[in-house]
């Protein structure tokens, strides 16, 4: 049965997505992403170096007629700077879509959501598809999607910090009261924890540094591949209750 | 003519956007220019007009998202 994950009417073939950054060089980010078999690809806005021209330039290793180029607004603190990288991530880019961060502190990264409710209502209306980056908080979620956001992007645990889906009962009661989808990023720390995220119903799951900081990211990229598809598949299969006591799987009756 | 470019102080002969990425051998495809706070869309690359101590500032993607520089 298809089981595509749609975003305003925009198709995208995997639920796993991935970042590009902390990688050593392009040639590995390309390795790593061709592993990962994502279709979603973010991006940082940064200054161009016109002294030295001669560096090589992301994209031509990230083909954007293959890969959906979703630009994020990383570093930014405050809703001016996240609007104006969004207005030029938009210019230099092919789409609409922008991953919105507006970060309220550097030792955790966590979101400012106050900022990020207004600049989503903003961008929103200037006709960007935002992806908000946002806390595990149902009631923000709700409140960006009803600001326009076409996604929820609630964190598991801080960005890079490795530490998993640390309140999955929060990311449950935000899919239960979503209508948009909700993808989980950051926190992701091993495949085990992709799985649980989808294992909860989350649409995708966008992950950087578990891929980028381990030891072998082309093998890292390739199991989050397997566990984004197998949570996914588990997920839809249904599973069994917890029960406190064992049921029989064997039938008692033609015992001696 | 004096503008600053990306944080620097430059001299340029270009008239216009277009003009200036050409001077500096930047492909207008990839990129994002902003002059004065204000993004340019690529349709008025050519029509754009420098003016002495303009701000601007052409942007790129890159491997995202690290906490590196920032303007």
């Amino acid at each position: 049965m298809e089981d595509k994950l749609i975003i305003s009417g925009i198709e995208f073939n995997s639920r796993l997505w991935v970042g590009t950054g902390k990688y050593k060089d392009f040639e590995e980010t390309a390795k790593v992403i061709e592993a990962s078999g994502a279709d979603v690809v973010t991006v940082a806005v940064r200054r161009v170096n016109i002294t030295d021209r001669k560096s090589a330039n992301l994209l031509d290793y990230i083909d954007p007629s293959k890969y959906k180029i979703l630009p994020n607004t990383a570093g930014c603190y405050t809703v001016e700077d996240a609007l104006r990288y969004s207005r030029l991530a938009r210019e230099a880019g092919v789409s609409d879509m922008v991953k919105l961060e507006v970060i309220g502190d550097e030792k955790t990264l966590f979101p400012d959501v106050i900022g990020l409710l207004k600049a989503t209502e903003i961008l929103a209306k200037e006709g960007f598809l935002v992806f908000p980056y946002t806390n595990d908080d149902p009631i923000m979620a709700k409140r960006l999607e009803d600001a326009g956001a076409v996604a929820v992007m609630p964190l598991g645990a801080p960005i890079g910090s490795g530490l998993g889906i640390r309140n999955p009962y929060n990311i449950k009661i935000i899919l239960e009261a979503s209508k948009v989808p909700v993808i989980v990023d950051a926190g992701v720390g091993t495949a085990s924890d992709s799985t649980i995220a989808m294992e909860l119903g989350c649409d995708a799951v966008l992950i950087n540094t578990a891929i980028a900081g381990a030891k072998d990211p082309v093998a890292m990229a390739t199991a989050m591949k397997h566990a984004v598809i197998a949570g996914r598949m588990a997920y839809r299969a249904g599973r069994i209750q917890k029960r406190l006591y064992a049921t029989a799987s064997s039938p008692l009756e033609g015992m001696l | 003519m004096r503008v600053k470019i990306n944080g620097e102080d430059k001299d340029t002969s270009a008239k216009t956007i277009a003009d200036l990425l050409e001077e500096l051998e930047i492909v207008p495809g990839r990129v994002a220019v902003e002059v004065n706070y204000n993004v340019i869309k690529k349709a008025d690359y050519n029509n754009f007009r420098l003016k002495e101590c303009d701000i601007v500032e052409i942007v790129y993607f890159v491997g995202g998202g690290d906490k590196d520089f920032k303007f």
